[in-house]
């Protein structure tokens, strides 16, 4: 059977692998979330069909996502959908970690610091702009966020000025 | 001619100065996300939720609808132009558009595509102006077993429709389901989830959800994926169609927009499904269907024709039923719901200047649309030029300020990064978020609606099949998930009997 392609040239060059771990840690991931809600709904009491407790509809959903989960083990480890984590992933890495240093000091000393460390740090290192642009950028956006926010919509953000 | 009032009132209400600022801002939004690769129309909408806080509720949703529809224009450009498509959307546009390009027809291309998604558009608005208030008025009889049957069939459909496999997907709208059960129970006042915190006393905000899952999620998936490097665009040089190319793709525009209208009010269609399926209508139509591919014009006109009906066809599930049809539409009830008016067939009566005011901003928008993506084109094309390195901090940071204004809270913004984390977890393992988000918003609408049936039931399910329209969909629900089993089971025996005929 030749069925003919949509296209003649493919539009994403990488090739479709398959990670049968990745999808057995998914569907791993999927059933400890369904058990805890299992588990968790039954300690809330599930009540009767005539009386629903507040257990009865977690405990439903699940029930759904923990066999779906078992589904997913069984039958998809040759599914191609996932991606695989590479050297980039790194720098996802990086970019989390410097969103939560960004939230953690955001109440102790006001958004201009964060955010202009926030902004350059993405230029710079994540996004290998120059030095110059970078500072320009970062200096640039939080005056303007400044404006826009604190003089112009009167928003109570943290600030230091 | 009382049926008109509404509707002329509605023109009152867009024809006003700051609703013609907002939906003008609005598309203007969408054009520029929908030309830059990366950030889709459901992440901007996601991203901009806290500004609607501030501003009236027919100028929030004017500006939120005009991102969406705008972004369908704006998702051509790069189609045609680069190869790359803005938005998923317009990824069929790419076969044939982009070889037109190459041909030196990148004007033509462009230009068919915006007469074509203009009229698409038009088509889907009078259809929705005159469809929509018929389906609120029988709506308006709808009983719990009715939600319950009807947002079930939503979630189940936008998961299983969707991109991305059928069991993930299913997956992803339980844990939707799982979270919108979070907080005090409505029934009985226990506190169910919480991890006894007092921020997780009240349930968890739409709005960190889907900054997170949207949002944040895609721009840390899209950080690994920008050392691709981006082309220089095709020239352009005469956006005008010829009167033949015109002619040509005539048929494409009319069959596009009769399929983006209705595949965009059915649960999972939308602008993506749509596209796809009108660019395989008028392949198998077509006397010369090896042109599809080498720069038919067809191929343009139909794809981005539908796509743009779907996108505003598809919020009449939304208006009429306050049931989302897509993971965009769900980002539209949750800006509703924040605004203070559960969408739903009450609406149309209770609210026309916000319904009217919403459908009648559309052909304003579409026209500023037309006028943005033929004359202008030029000026869109140059933001290309904007890297990505630069935009993507911007936006976190928009991201990250915007969810604090909400409530003042700290904790908001940890949750909008948890969600994020989230989402680029759930892309990299080939889960999609919009079920999720789907499953969320209609979470406590479908329990809530399952409990009280329950009630009138006296405890039997199966007293969801004894009435009418609960029963059918249903029904049809079920006949939908069972195809795939059946043509699956079919398609073994053939084999099997094919082996035998073999021996």
């Amino acid at each position: 059977m030749t069925e003919r392609p949509l296209t003649e040239e493919p539009l994403t060059e990488e090739p479709l692998t398959e990670r049968p771990l990745a999808q057995l840690s998914a569907a791993g991931v999927a059933g400890a979330i369904g058990v805890f809600g299992l588990v968790g709904s039954l300690a809330l009491g599930l009540g009767r069909l005539t009386a629903p407790g507040p257990g009865l509809w977690p405990f439903t959903v699940s029930v759904v996502i923990t066999v779906l989960a078992v589904v997913l083990a069984l039958t998809g480890r040759h599914g191609t959908d996932t991606e695989g984590f590479t050297r980039a992933s790194v720098q996802t890495a990086i970019a989390v970690l410097s969103l939560v240093v960004f939230a953690a000091l955001l109440p102790l000393i006001g958004f201009e610091i964060p955010s202009l460390l926030l902004v350059f740090v993405w230029m710079r290192f994540l996004g290998k702009e120059s030095w110059v642009s970078s500072t320009a950028v970062s200096i640039g956006t939080v005056a303007a966020f400044y404006v826009l926010f604190v003089v112009v919509l009167e928003i109570p953000l943290p600030r230091l000025i | 001619m009382d049926f008109l009032n509404p509707v002329i009132d509605g023109f009152g209400v867009v024809l006003q100065p700051t609703n013609l600022l907002y939906c003008l801002i609005g598309v203007v939004i969408g054009m520029l996300i929908g030309v830059l690769p990366g950030l889709g129309p459901a992440a901007t909408i996601a991203i901009l939720l806290p500004v609607t806080y501030g501003v009236e509720p027919v100028s929030a949703i004017i500006m939120l609808a005009g991102i969406f529809y705008g972004a369908q224009y704006g998702g051509t450009i790069t189609s045609v132009l680069l190869r790359l498509p803005g938005e998923a959307s317009s990824v069929v546009t790419v076969f044939d558009g982009y070889a037109l390009a190459k041909q030196g027809k990148a004007g033509t291309a462009l230009g068919v595509a915006a007469i074509g998604s203009f009229i698409g558009g038009t088509v889907s608005i009078i259809g929705l102006t005159l469809l929509a208030p018929v389906v609120a008025e029988v709506a308006l009889d709808f009983g719990p077993p009715e939600y319950a049957a009807l947002s079930l069939f939503g979630v189940l459909l936008v998961a299983t429709v969707g991109n991305g496999g059928r069991t993930k997907s299913v997956i992803a709208a339980g844990l939707g389901l799982l979270l919108a059960t979070v907080g005090r129970d409505t029934f009985t006042g226990a506190s169910r989830f919480t991890f006894d915190t007092l921020n997780l006393a009240d349930g968890i905000d739409f709005v960190p959800i889907a900054m997170g899952l949207f949002g944040l999620g895609e721009i840390l998936h899209n950080l690994e994926e920008r050392h691709r490097t981006v082309p220089a665009p095709a020239k352009i040089t005469n956006v005008w169609p010829s009167r033949a190319d015109l002619r040509q793709s005539s048929g494409a525009i009319g069959r596009g927009s009769v399929i983006g209208f209705v595949l965009g009010v059915l649960p999972g269609g939308g602008a993506t499904l749509s596209s796809l399926v009108a660019y395989a209508v008028e392949k198998r139509r077509a006397k010369h269907p090896e042109r599809f591919g080498k720069g038919a014009i067809e191929g343009v006109a139909a794809p981005e024709t539908a796509n743009n009906a779907a996108a505003t066809s598809s919020f009449i599930p939304l208006l009429t039923l306050g049931i989302p049809a897509n993971a965009t539409m769900a980002l539209m009830f949750g800006a509703l719901l924040i605004q203070g008016i559960p969408p739903g067939p009450q609406l149309v009566s209770e609210h026309p200047d916000l319904f009217w005011g919403v459908v009648n901003s559309m052909y304003i928008g579409n026209i500023l649309l037309l006028i943005m993506s033929i004359p202008m084109v030029g000026l869109f094309v140059k933001i290309l030029r904007v890297r990505p390195a630069i935009l993507a901090p911007i936006t976190v940071l928009i991201t990250l300020l915007g969810v604090y204004t909400v409530n003042n809270q700290v904790f908001d913004i940890f949750l909008v990064i948890v969600f994020g984390v989230l989402g680029y977890l759930m892309k990299k393992f080939g889960f999609e978020p919009g079920p999720l988000v789907l499953a969320f918003v209609l979470g406590s609408v479908m329990e809530t609606a399952v409990r009280q049936s329950l009630l009138i039931f006296g405890g039997n399910p199966a007293g969801f099949f004894t009435r009418p329209i609960s029963g059918t969909v249903l029904v049809v629900l079920i006949a939908v998930l069972a195809l795939p089993a059946i043509r699956w089971a079919m398609r073994r025996r053939s084999v099997e009997s094919r082996d035998e005929e073999l021996v």
